[in-house]
């Protein structure tokens, strides 16, 4: 008979919500209470810069190879010493799903998340940020990293010049 | 003649008064509904219009207010548009013969603390709310929608058997109160209310009365997950406004009647009879509220077998054996 499981399992509820009542509720009032978000939480993106405070990106495409929505357009152009960089630069945000597959693809860690997640807007085109709205001026996450540093065509070292690099190898030799 | 127009005046002061309250009550209930179902499952509820959220009523309203007033195109036109009427005058109408307080005495002249003190009060009660099914039925029916028909259905037939057991829950208390004024049934629990002596049909009442006012655990006629929102599908604006007060105006009167029925009415000891009677009331709309958030909603058929079955015989059961003891007191 489960007579009486059918009553305690009536009456059991009415306990239980009733002591919720008095707990405290769980929900962060948002514009006033602000929670952290999480180091690596996925937000606007930014593009950084250089120890030395040159732009990191070397205008690959890779990350705008990468992103699944095509929100990422650029023009790479090189400068007098053969460096390449970006001429311009487009994130258009209304289209971003801030999956951060642009920043795992960028080699010169230049592309990277940031957790600043309050970017909302009424109108999409204010959302279309340009090379400059992208550019910081510090490092981001990994601020001491610089790609020319370890690899990378003789920009600042010949080729193979830099301390954990080989030099080129000879073709025409098998010895090691 | 000057008594006839002195007694029209403080009817219309009376009438005025009642219907204010009740109105404001409802809207209110409505936030107080949001904000206690929201702690019982840890949120905050309204909180962002004026203090508290205590102005949402307002905003509500003006939403209604501006809201398309939609008619679908092969709807019964004059149906469709009474029917949310009749849902919301019917549960204001039920409210007539509702005594509030005790006899005043003003001018030299006593006032009675209710509209009109009918000598049929319970059974002027049960028939308007047999009349409010037809709020339910005809808006169901005359929006032409599959789902707003499929509420009506249940709506109707959920509504008439729990009429039932609500009707024979009652009939105790006229037993012992030997009256069917609701009056003379608040003074004859003086000492003891009958919630005390009738336990059994104050139960039966109330499960009853949670099922008459098409409340979670027994909202099949507006089911979400399976109609849509019932037999309101096709409202909007204003007369969708109508049905959703018309069921917290519904919660008033029913929480008015389990109070003047069981728990004693406007009697109390310390504060003023009338602030005893909200009290009571809003202690039974607590109750309500309690329950919408604990209980899940019951099946169709669940809910048909819990009236017929359990019920209506519970009820029927008690009606013989209270008729039974009342008799032996007479001649023991």
């Amino acid at each position: 008979m489960n007579f009486w499981r059918d009553i305690k399992g009536t009456f059991e509820p009415f306990w239980v919500t009733l002591r919720n009542m008095l707990r405290r509720p769980v929900t962060v009032q948002y514009p006033e209470q602000k929670r952290t978000p999480p180091e690596r939480y996925r937000a606007r993106i930014v593009l950084t810069r250089d120890p030395d405070g040159g732009e990191r990106c070397v205008a690959c495409y890779l990350c705008s190879a990468a992103c699944p929505v095509d929100c990422i357009s650029m023009q790479s152009t090189e400068d007098e010493n053969g460096r390449r960089y970006a001429a311009w630069f487009r994130i258009n945000f209304s289209r971003c799903i801030f999956c951060g597959l642009c920043a795992e693809a960028c080699p010169t860690l230049a592309i990277q998340m940031t957790a600043d997640y309050e970017m909302g807007n009424r109108d999409p085109l204010k959302l279309v940020y340009e090379k400059e709205d992208l550019l910081i001026d510090g490092g981001g996450k990994d601020a001491e990293y610089n790609f020319y540093r370890h690899a990378g065509i003789g920009v600042a070292n010949r080729r193979g010049g830099n301390e954990d690099e080989y030099g080129p190898v000879d073709i025409k030799s098998n010895m090691p | 003649m000057d008594g006839l127009i002195l007694s029209l005046i403080l009817i219309l002061i009376k009438l005025g008064l009642i219907f204010g309250v009740i109105l404001t009550m409802a809207a209110y209930l409505v936030l107080a509904e949001r904000k206690v179902l929201a702690r019982l499952q840890l949120r905050h509820g309204p909180n962002r219009v004026g203090p508290f959220g205590l102005l949402q009523p307002l905003a509500d309203l003006i939403k209604l207010l501006t809201k398309e007033d939609f008619l679908p195109e092969k709807a019964d036109k004059w149906l469709f548009l009474l029917a949310p009427g009749l849902a919301a005058v019917t549960a204001l109408l039920a409210f007539a013969v509702v005594p509030f307080a005790p006899p005043l005495t003003l001018f030299g002249r006593q006032i009675p603390m209710v509209v009109c003190d009918l000598n049929v009060g319970v059974l002027y009660f049960l028939g308007l709310s047999s009349l409010a099914v037809y709020g339910v039925a005809l808006g169901g029916w005359a929006s032409n929608s599959k789902y707003a028909l499929l509420g009506g259905i249940r709506g109707l037939a959920q509504l008439i058997s729990y009429e039932l057991s609500m009707g024979l829950a009652v009939v105790p208390v006229v037993m012992t109160a030997r009256s069917f004024s609701l009056t003379d049934i608040v003074l004859a629990q003086d000492p003891v209310p009958f919630a005390l002596i009738h336990p059994l049909a104050f139960l039966i009442f109330l499960i009853s009365v949670a099922a008459e006012s098409k409340r979670i655990p027994f909202d099949i006629p507006e089911a979400e997950n399976e109609l849509v929102a019932g037999f309101h599908t096709e409202y909007s604006g204003m007369r969708f406004g109508l049905f959703f007060v018309g069921e917290y105006i519904n919660m008033i009167i029913l929480g008015s009647m389990t109070t003047v029925f069981f728990l004693g009415g406007w009697s109390g000891p310390l504060l003023p009879p009338v602030l005893w009677f909200l009290i009571k009331v809003l202690a039974v709309s607590f109750v309500f509220i309690w329950i919408r958030g604990t209980l899940p909603r019951l099946r169709y058929d669940q809910l048909m077998h819990f009236g017929w079955k359990v019920l209506i015989p519970l009820a029927l059961f008690n009606v013989v054996i209270t008729g039974g003891i009342l008799l032996w007191m007479q001649n023991p």
